[in-house]
């Protein structure tokens, strides 16, 4: 496995945000991790950051134990996070946000990565001289993701990168996210609340609520799942608006 | 304007509304009188007796009257200018502001170049000279703030602390261990770098105003050692009798002593005092403009960019595996290093320091030149030092008005440029149309 979670328990003060999760993620995978807002998704991609640190448990990625490290060493080892809400720099333009991503990568790699990045998002070399905090937000979303893309990563995790997105943004996001996976390799372990897209698109996903795993099982096999469908897919379009 | 207002505004047809002038007006006079009425109203004066209070109220009727006048029109003005008005910020300020930063290359140059000529100009005195290299004091301090404030975003209010140091480093190193001034800079510098690591490490977790406070606290403790550390730093009494700086060892001395050679005897020049200001100026000058080349410089390094990066989202740093502690330490050695070189220049330059000289309001002041130029941008930084430095210095003669000014002149800049005069951010890296990342 190249990512496994073991029990684990993060807690807010006193609010215990995940209550014991179990979770893997296997080399080459598209996982994903669905649930409602506030079931605990963005914190265990935080956990898996190290930021904050788990309280208990274990957090393996590729043979090593990484609980206790902190947040920039876990990313040095390969895991690139493209954090909720995007988080580019908006005062340094797209060439920068992208530079500054290579931060842990070789400096002659950079011409390569900045190439490969572009074939993947086109628009981002067409706005590489704008400031981020100008570019639209399906296009600050492609900059997260691509910026997250130049370190190299082995294991990519992404938080929520449908949110606010025009339908057709969401479409071409996944395609890209798909192409990344396929031709890359690029492990994607991704946390969404539009589950029809997220499920669609990968080959396992779990279903959090209220801090702990609730559901497992492919993405076509939960996308059939009753339950997942009435909570997530049909009554959760309505839901998310 | 409250909404109230514009609707009725708009109701009128952009007349005069004389009910609403009337009231903004009246309100602020009301503000204004009760201000002006303990402020001007009551002095005291010596007496026979001790202390007699005097009153004035012509004053405060004067301020009140003024106020109202003032409100009164800028109400009517904005009411009638309602419609056309510019959105705010693009006003001539801000044109002014975008054409000059569309050559900030060439006025940086043009500067640079007045700067290096000034002492051979024909008004450039004794007195303007000196004017001179005290500005560029500010300048220098400005912009190795401008590393820890203006590219980390790390708010810093207790910087003249490692001025101080700086300072302190110098005058003890060449009292007691007859360092010349050229063998202090590095330790001074050293010295300021390792107090901005000190600050550095309990701070590391504090943002925004809480760091501004520790920040603080760490100005007022060095203050208080320099004045109650009496054996080692004379106190109070401060320290006389610095070396001054000698040109590549020629002493800038009418009679130099026995073995020595001075400056004018050696180029054959008659004795003049302007020669060593003027070397005092050309010796700030060049570390201002070493400052300013390294921050440009570092501003494209990985490091400065990860400056930048702090600023702007601590979080997403982060994640891309920046270490916080490493750039926020960083930040605050390299910002600290440059004010130790200012601290031992203006030890030099005054020949006698004391705790005096490094109070809050040094800070305050430096602090306040970085966010008026505009947070980072370095010929901000300058125009600023201009603004706060050297025009209180040439308006004298408005004594007790010129914090007054000063005030007035913050004010305006809040509501005309409330993110600095140079806002403007060049950004550190462009592409060639090769695809090939340059620069």
């Amino acid at each position: 496995m190249m990512l496994s979670v073991t029990g684990v328990h993060t807690f807010y003060g006193h609010i215990e945000a995940l209550k014991g999760v179990d979770l893997e993620v296997g080399a080459g995978e598209v996982v994903t991790l669905i649930g409602a807002n506030g079931a605990g998704k963005t914190t265990l991609l935080m956990t898996v950051c190290g930021n904050p640190q788990a309280a208990q448990g274990r957090i393996v990625f590729d043979g090593e134990d990484i609980t206790r490290l902190s947040t920039y060493e876990i990313v040095r080892r390969g895991i690139a996070h493209a954090p909720e809400g995007r988080r580019i720099f908006p005062r340094m333009s797209v060439i920068e946000n992208l530079q500054l991503g290579a931060t842990i990568g070789q400096p002659e790699d950079f011409a390569d990565d900045l190439e490969r990045v572009f074939l993947l998002f086109p628009i981002l070399k067409e706005r590489r001289e704008q400031r981020g905090g100008t570019l639209s937000g399906g296009e600050q979303q492609m900059l997260a993701i691509a910026r997250a893309l130049m370190s190299r990563p082995r294991l990519l995790l992404l938080d929520e990168p449908s949110l606010g997105l025009a339908p057709m943004v969401v479409k071409h996001i996944f395609g890209v996210l798909r192409r990344i996976n396929r031709e890359a390799g690029t492990t994607v372990f991704l946390v969404e609340q539009n589950a029809f897209h997220a499920l669609r698109l990968a080959d396992r996903g779990y279903v959090m609520v209220n801090g702990a795993i609730a559901m497992t099982g492919t993405g076509r096999e939960l996308m059939a799942d009753p339950e997942i469908r009435r909570a997530y897919l049909e009554g959760g379009r309505r839901d998310r608006a | 304007m409250r909404p109230g207002a514009t609707a009725r505004l708009a109701g009128a047809g952009m007349g005069l509304d004389l009910p609403l002038i009337l009231k903004e007006a009246g309100l602020t006079a009301l503000v204004v009188f009760a201000l002006a009425l303990p402020l001007f109203g009551f002095r005291t004066v010596d007496s026979a007796g001790g202390l007699d209070v005097a009153y004035r109220f012509d004053w405060v009727a004067a301020a009140v009257a003024v106020a109202f006048v003032g409100r009164a029109l800028l109400v009517a003005m904005r009411t009638l200018g309602g419609a056309q008005r510019a959105r705010p910020g693009e006003g001539l300020l801000a044109r002014a502001g975008r054409a000059f930063y569309r050559h900030t290359t060439w006025i940086g140059a043009a500067a640079v170049a007045f700067a290096v000529l000034l002492p051979l100009l024909p008004f450039a005195d004794r007195y303007v000279i000196d004017i001179a290299s005290y500005f560029l004091i500010y300048v220098m301090l400005g912009w190795g703030l401008n590393v820890v404030v203006g590219l980390a975003g790390l708010l810093d209010l207790g910087y003249v602390a490692f001025y101080a140091v700086g300072a302190y480093s110098y005058a003890l190193a060449s009292l007691h261990l007859g360092l010349s001034f050229w063998w202090s800079l590095p330790l001074a510098g050293a010295l300021a770098a390792g107090f901005g690591i000190l600050l550095g490490f309990p701070v590391l977790r504090l943002r925004g105003d809480y760091l501004a406070i520790v920040t603080l606290g760490f100005g007022e403790i060095i203050r208080i050692i320099l004045v109650n550390w009496y054996s080692f730093t004379n106190g109070p009494n401060g320290i006389s009798g610095i070396a001054r700086p000698s040109f590549f060892g020629l002493a800038f001395s009418r009679s130099p002593g026995p073995g020595e050679v001075a400056f004018h005897e050696f180029f054959g020049l008659d004795y003049a005092p302007v020669h060593r200001i003027a070397f005092l100026y050309y010796l700030i000058l060049g570390l201002a403009l070493v400052t300013n080349l390294f921050t440009l410089r570092i501003r494209r390094l990985p490091v400065g960019r990860a400056w930048e990066a702090l600023r702007e989202d601590e979080i997403a740093c982060r994640s891309l595996g920046l270490n916080p502690t490493n750039i926020k330490l960083s930040a605050f050695a390299i910002g600290a290093m440059f004010a130790g070189f200012a601290g031992s220049f203006f030890a030099t330059r005054q020949g006698f320091i004391s705790p005096e000289s490094f109070t809050f309001i040094e800070s305050a002041l430096i602090l306040s030149i970085v966010v008026l130029g505009g947070m980072g941008s370095q010929i901000g930084v300058v125009i600023a030092a201009f603004a706060i430095v050297v025009l209180p210095e040439w308006f004298r003669e408005f004594q007790q008005y010129r914090m007054l000014v000063f005030g007035a002149a913050m004010v305006m800049i809040m509501v005309w440029r409330p993110r600095g005069l140079i806002a403007h951010r060049d950004p550190t890296v462009r592409l060639h149309a090769g695809g090939e990342a340059g620069r």
